[in-house]
């Protein structure tokens, strides 16, 4: 593998804690571990998909990368330039080549602006072009993303939850970033329309060689459009893969027992369901040793007092585990 | 009353739901949310009721229960029957008595269900209270029973929390408690899983199967995901635009579904176990209540679609053990045989 060029994105040992206004009995603040030392990197062109439940860390790790939230410690590049230390004119140069579609389409679009006036802001904001240009281009985008050109005039609330998701993309795509975050860009939306979605941004990283980092809950997604895959819980990653080998054989109880939990669309599968017992704990109250051990099936003694290392464990496949 | 006439059913059913209609005033006038609905649950089955937003499968739900949001949604036609009687004919004070005792039902938000100013243990012990002549303690007990049943560690102590002090799942599982204390015939749960993550799914669906089978009631689950339903239903309704498109047992629905809207919905799901270029789509979006298109509701999106579809709506059509379609592909209205020319 010829490394620095193919890496575009490298996240090292990334923290973001939160301090809580509560206080422990000894007169300390509580801090939230939302994430808590991850480190990966993105080749160019690749998808990364980033799973696990709610509150593991995966949006706010998301969020870091594009620095709407400021990590706590840790660092992040981006074609080997520090983002997390550059200075507000640096990361406005910078965010031009990473971008980030939300989850939700209604909150995230601006419900008194065009969709012209929405998909055209990029260029206004980073001074780009204005004018009959900037008309050109947006609505170039807006045919891209498969929308009709008369979307231009239009107001977010005419459109379905599907083609909001577009107009998203479409801001997202305007100044050809090379790095786009995806934070569950199609869980809201329908399965028949989340299918036209993620079709639509394979094709689009197709056609520019685009490199998602793709978070989401919902595995199947996942599984679809990613060619590596890391498996977050309780602010850290546990596994990360290859995804052929994280979904055939996976290393982490965690990840088997998150694979088993899928309900296939299929009345013939019987198969052994791994059931975890209890739910997440806290992130503010992080067990100590293997985050997973309250819940695992293989617990060890190690385990409690231990907390297993993120090693290599072959073929760029990635696990914290005391078993493995 | 009505029982099954075809082997296809062998038990007799417990809810039957005739050519429902269900309307609701906008600001454009009169939009129809369900629209003629047949769907029947036998005792002790589980039958999962399938479509997309919008297509008025929850509204069919809450019809059940006489609890379309009024004054804007009523109900305008058909019948709803239960055990054998009319629940449409009931007064306010009738069904009252009917929902919690008879036909119980839980959210698909846990927070949103429960009341945040009560304990978990007092929202238990109301709908034991209201339904049954019991003494306080004898309540409180039957409540911790309840929580022991649905999986709830330390129920003693549970009881006297309030809703905020659990999690997702657990408060799901308080919401399945309450509505299983008095041990209905009929439990509706609309997307009882869509907000929990999915390890936390597959306790609750677990759950579910379980108390099905200890208790022997029967679940009309809502949901629009379809590895739910291989995994708990035994029969699947499917709708689109407030309309049953097809209906068949579990199985069939899987390995051979007739409706192009039903194939198209299985297409679109990435599958696990092998890897796809591109996933199969439904093109266009979900039409809108207030813009139907005429006949079949679906010919424009329809792969299939010809002529006949924008001018007249097909009726559902047997066409197979205890599988019903409505779709022209299966029989013109000239030619009802034309099964095989498909």
């Amino acid at each position: 593998m010829n490394q620095e060029s193919d890496v575009l994105l490298e996240v090292r040992d990334l923290k973001k804690h939160y301090v809580l206004s509560k206080r422990t009995v000894f007169g300390r603040r509580e801090v939230l571990r939302a994430v808590d030392g991850i480190s990966f990197s993105l080749r160019r062109g690749e998808t990364l998909g980033l799973v696990g439940e709610s509150g593991c860390g995966k949006t706010t790790t998301g969020k870091c990368i594009v620095r709407l939230i400021e990590p706590t410690s840790g660092q992040i590049s981006l074609e080997g330039e520090d983002v997390v230390g550059a200075s507000p004119d640096r990361i406005r140069e910078i965010r031009k080549q990473m971008q980030i579609i939300f989850q939700d389409p209604y909150s995230s679009l601006n419900p008194r602006m065009t969709v012209g006036q929405i998909v055209g802001e990029p260029f206004a904001i980073h001074g780009i072009c204005a004018g009959k240009e900037r008309r050109q281009r947006v609505e170039a985008l807006i045919d891209r993303v498969g929308l009709t050109r008369d979307s231009y005039t239009r107001f977010p609330h005419e459109f379905s939850g599907g083609q909001r998701q577009r107009v998203g993309i479409a801001r997202a795509l305007a100044l050809n970033p090379k790095l786009v975050v995806c934070d569950e860009p199609v869980s809201a939306l329908d399965v028949s329309i989340q299918a036209q979605v993620l079709n639509l941004m394979v094709q689009l990283q197709k056609e520019s060689g685009l490199t998602y980092l793709f978070i989401s809950h919902g595995l199947s997604a996942v599984k679809h459009i990613s060619r590596r895959v890391g498996v977050m819980y309780l602010g850290k990653l546990v596994e990360l893969g290859e995804t052929e080998a994280l979904f055939s054989s996976p290393l982490h109880p965690y990840t088997e027992a998150l694979m088993s939990a899928i309900p296939r669309p299929d009345p013939d599968i019987v198969r052994e369901r791994v059931l975890l017992e209890g739910d997440a704990t806290d992130s503010n109250h992080p067990p100590s040793g293997c985050p997973f051990h309250a819940r695992c099936r293989y617990r060890m003694a190690v385990c409690e007092n231990e907390e297993p290392a993120w090693r290599d464990l072959g073929g760029g496949h990635f696990a914290a585990c005391h078993l493995r | 009353m009505m029982y099954a006439d075809d082997g296809a059913q062998p038990m007799a059913p417990l809810l039957e739901i005739e050519n429902l209609r269900v309307t609701f005033d906008g600001e454009d006038g009169e939009v129809t949310a369900v629209n003629g609905v047949t769907l029947s649950v036998g005792q002790g089955e589980t039958v999962a009721l399938v479509g997309e937003s919008g297509c008025g499968k929850s509204m069919t739900a809450l019809s059940v229960l006489r609890l379309v949001p009024a004054p804007l949604g009523a109900i305008r036609g058909g019948s709803v029957r239960f055990a054998g009687e009319e629940l449409l004919m009931k007064t306010v004070e009738q069904m009252q008595e009917i929902r919690g005792r008879d036909i119980a039902m839980i959210f698909q938000e846990p927070m949103t269900s429960l009341n945040p100013v009560f304990t978990c243990g007092d929202q238990i012990m109301e709908a034991i209270t209201r339904h049954r002549v019991v003494s306080k303690r004898e309540a409180r007990e039957q409540a911790v029973e309840m929580l022991r049943l649905v999986g709830i560690p330390m129920p003693e102590r549970r009881l006297y929390e309030y809703p905020h002090q659990l999690s997702g799942g657990m408060r799901q599982r308080v919401m399945i408690g309450m509505a299983l204390c008095c041990a209905p015939k009929l439990l509706i749960a609309d997307e009882p899983t869509t907000a929990l993550d999915v390890t936390i799914q597959a306790q609750i669906l677990d759950l579910l199967r379980t108390l099905k089978r200890k208790i022997g009631m029967a679940i009309l689950l809502i949901t629009h995901d379809l590895g739910i339903v291989a995994e708990v239903a035994e029969r699947v309704v499917i709708m689109y635009a407030g309309e049953v498109v097809e209906e068949a047992p579990v199985r069939s629905l899987f390995k051979k579904p007739a409706h192009p809207y039903t194939r198209g919905l299985l297409g679109s799901v990435p599958k696990l176990d092998r890897k796809e270029e591109e996933l199969k789509t439904i093109p266009g979006n979900v039409p809108s209540l207030k813009s139907m298109p005429s006949g079949c509701r679906f010919h424009p999106r329809c792969p299939n679609a010809r002529s006949l579809c924008a001018k007249a709506a097909p009726a559902l059509l047997e066409i197979g053990e205890g599988q019903r379609v409505a779709c022209w592909l299966y029989g013109l209205p000239s030619d009802r045989e034309g099964v095989e020319t498909l």
